[in-house]
């Protein structure tokens, strides 16, 4: 037996990393129309996101003056004329849901908008890049640099940038506390040191995670930590508006003797003459001739880019675009078909997005004013009187949502002969009970209704506490269930 | 091992290497930044074992360098509530119910010893709240015994009824079969007449005879309207409640060898302090007078 095996290291392929190295990505600077609007997107939301915790708002000598404001401690969020309760946070999950609708439906008309413009990792990462560029240069110098020993000149820009970096992050870091908390006594109590250990902490935390995020993680959090790219390709189809390299005119790219080239006529080149301007803008260092793919959060520097080439170049200009795929297949064959804006996908996701705006919107107008929640006790159900009467117990809780304080009256409808007997206001029984309610407030209390009911049919009877402020007339019932001996007759 | 890398052709990617019924697998490493995240975790839960306690050992587990203890910080959070009650429960035992009643912190504090308290020793005979059961009294009802009252009802507490306190509540009622003070049929006729008083009783019986047995020897302790009389904690008969059941056989019973329940006092186990705040929590519960 003379059998040869192979041997193993022949099999064997070269080892391949399981990690990889970070590849630095140094986008270039970039004008055009783009990047105009890339800058005012960023205007707009950094000026929102800094100055609202400023803005004031009168709601009277008891309530916070600011205009947005998340009361955490006091379980109130204030938005302007609009003031939730913690019964309210639905309209919060209502917002959020239209907010995620809203994203669908635009990521189906148009691509990654959201990514590109607004989303704050974005936002603050161009604001750090711009700082970056503003103090190290631009792209070639910092490679230059970054590739270079340590000199003075390397050193202080570095220790600039990263202290700007510093700056903004903590500015950005106590913004955020200050839609949680009065924004002028927490800056003053913070430069006191009498502010919160929570408003430190979370001061600290945020300008940590912007520094980090925006400052080194950058493009990464767009490839690796966000869900939103992994699965933004649910909203797309062939129809949907996105960057795209026109490869049909583009093809085959090349440089130099091009209208030698082009006079040959044999291999005639595309418009793209490889320049990479477009690589060199992009943020997540991506190419956009590869087509469309999961790094690309659809910005557009891209299309300043090369727009500036096919300017020198004598081409026609876009020709990287926002384009759709089935129109791009369409050109390719010389048709320039319309758009596919309404299709039933953007359709359903618009009538999602209109009605539960409009049941928002609803239930924000008809929100009332007053509120009574009820708990019948548990154990006892009931207790029996000496006289043959029936007295349950009842835990009410009391809301009232205006600045002002009033009076509630609280009476129960459906239950023949039943008295209140409300032992921390009034101790003898009545039929019409009086609750002083402070103004902006939640009051529990326990309330006794004693009745004689001819009959208990299954042991219950049913019938409806009222309430009603008597300064403003709002109204509302709670149905409630009275509880007996079964068969109690009398 | 992988024995050949191939190239993507689409995407011009590298393959894992492996091919899975002919569909190879993209090689897409993992960022380093990442890696180095995760040895951090793993480092920081190394300092976690260290700091603080973490391997079982049997009955006890390491513990840790900072010292760390639920349950001492359990018990530390308890003396702290203690000491800071301890000066409230003080007061409590100072005042009069009525002052306590207008000190709406101080209600609070005892409403909420009292609750526990109620519940830790009174709950099993009263229920959890104070609803009774067949033989052990409700205490959510109008209807009282030796009053219902907050110096009543703290009476009741601190001394007991039937207990070894001398200065406990205490009554008897008498032993009417067992003694022989009334025959079978005579306590037949009361039980029948007692049954008018709250409306249990079957129409067409003629109850003369109970009634007149009633105004000679029941009368005298639970009035002659069967009120009852709470100075010698004799119940109202006209009531629809009744410790030991309103049917005839139980009113009967009653009548033959009575029963008549102990309570303990509980002075000797609870502060004249707790003891007013469990008066003040039965008081609540929705019979107080």
């Amino acid at each position: 037996m003379n059998v040869s095996h192979p041997k193993p290291e022949a099999d064997v392929a070269p080892p391949t990393s399981l990690y990889a190295n970070r590849v630095r990505v140094y986008p270039k600077a970039v004008d055009g129309p783009v990047r105009r609007v890339k800058w005012l997107v960023l205007v707009l939301c950094l000026g929102v996101y800094y100055a609202v915790p400023w803005l004031r708002w009168n709601r009277g000598p008891d309530a916070p003056h600011q205009a947005v404001l998340l009361d955490l401690w006091n379980e109130r969020f204030y938005f302007f004329n609009v003031e939730l309760w913690p019964q309210d946070i639905w309209f919060l999950t209502g917002i959020l849901v239209l907010s995620a609708v809203s994203l669908f439906l635009v990521t189906s008309l148009f691509g990654r908008l959201w990514c590109g413009y607004s989303c704050p990792q974005t936002v603050w990462t161009d604001l750090f890049m711009l700082v970056e560029r503003k103090i190290e240069g631009d792209r070639n110098e910092r490679i230059r640099r970054d590739r270079g020993p340590l000199t003075f000149d390397k050193a202080w820009r570095k220790i600039a940038k990263h202290a700007a970096w510093l700056f903004i992050a903590f500015w950005t870091g106590g913004a955020w506390v200050m839609y949680y908390t009065d924004a002028p006594t927490f800056v003053h109590d913070f430069w006191t040191g009498h502010a919160s250990t929570s408003g430190y902490v979370f001061t600290l935390l945020l300008t940590a995670t912007t520094y980090l995020l925006a400052g080194w993680a950058r493009e990464q959090v767009c490839t690796y930590m966000c869900p939103w790219p992994r699965f933004q390709s649910a909203m797309l189809d062939e129809n949907t508006f996105v960057v795209t390299y026109e490869a049909w005119r583009g093809e085959p790219r090349g440089h130099g003797k091009r209208l030698a080239a082009a006079a040959t006529a044999a291999a005639p080149l595309g418009d793209c003459v490889d320049c990479n301007a477009c690589v060199h803008v992009c943020p997540t260092g991506i190419d956009i001739r590869d087509g469309l793919q999961l790094e690309c959060i659809g910005c557009g520097l891209c299309i300043d880019a090369c727009n500036h080439v096919m300017a020198k170049t004598g081409s026609t200009p876009w020709l990287i675009t926002w384009d759709t795929v089935a129109r791009q297949t369409a050109k390719k064959s010389g048709v320039n078909p319309s758009l596919g804006l309404l299709r039933p996908r953007t359709l359903i996701y618009l009538a999602v997005l209109a009605i539960g705006s409009i049941a928002i919107l609803t239930g924000l107008m008809l929100r009332s004013t007053i509120g009574l929640t009820v708990a019948h006790d548990r154990a006892p159900l009931y207790a029996l009187l000496e006289d043959g009467g029936v007295r349950d117990g009842y835990t009410l809780g009391f809301v009232n949502k205006t600045p002002r304080a009033a009076d509630f009256e609280l009476s129960v409808v459906g239950l023949p002969g039943a008295k209140l007997i409300l032992s921390e206001i009034s101790p003898k029984p009545e039929t019409t009970a009086t609750v002083p309610m402070p103004a902006d407030q939640l009051r529990t209390l326990r309330v006794l209704v004693q009745a004689q009911p001819d009959h208990l049919v299954a042991g219950r009877e049913s019938f409806d506490f009222v309430l009603r402020n008597r300064e403003t007339g709002a109204k509302t019932t709670y149905h409630a269930l009275f509880m007996g001996p079964v068969s109690h007759d009398r | 091992m992988p024995t050949k890398i191939e190239k993507d052709v689409i995407s011009g990617r590298d393959t894992t290497g492996h091919e899975w019924d002919g569909i190879r697998e993209l090689n897409t490493p993992l960022p380093k930044w990442w890696v180095y995240v995760y040895l951090a975790t793993i480092v920081w839960a190394l300092g976690m074992f260290v700091l603080y306690p973490a391997i079982p050992l049997g009955t006890r587990a390491t513990t840790g360098l900072l010292g760390f203890s639920s349950r001492a910080q359990a018990m530390a959070g308890f003396q702290e509530m203690n000491a800071l009650h301890a000066t409230q429960m003080q007061e409590i035992g100072r005042m009069s119910f009525a002052d306590i009643e207008k000190n709406h912190d101080l209600m609070e504090v005892a409403l909420t010893a009292g609750r526990i308290t109620f519940a830790n020793n009174c709950q099993p005979c009263h229920g959890p709240n104070g609803e009774g059961r067949i033989g052990y009294p409700a205490l959510d009802t109008d209807v009282w015994r030796w009053g219902g009252s907050l110096d009543a009802i703290q009476q009741t507490i601190t001394h007991g009824i039937r207990s070894a306190d001398p200065d406990a509540r205490n009554s008897q009622m008498p032993n009417f079969g067992g003694d022989k003070l009334l025959t079978p049929a005579q306590i037949e006729d009361v039980a029948d007449y007692v049954m008018t008083l709250y409306g249990k009783a079957k129409t067409g019986v003629d109850t003369s005879a109970g009634e007149k047995l009633f105004g000679d020897n029941c009368a005298p302790c639970h009035g002659a309207k069967a009120e009852g009389n709470r100075d010698v904690g004799a119940p109202p008969l006209a009531s629809r409640v009744h410790l030991y059941g309103d049917s005839r056989a139980a009113v009967v019973a009653q009548i033959t060898h009575p029963r008549m329940g102990v309570m303990p006092n509980w002075n000797h186990r609870l502060s004249p302090a707790t003891i007013k705040a469990v008066a003040l929590y039965v008081h609540s519960l929705g019979g107080g007078e």
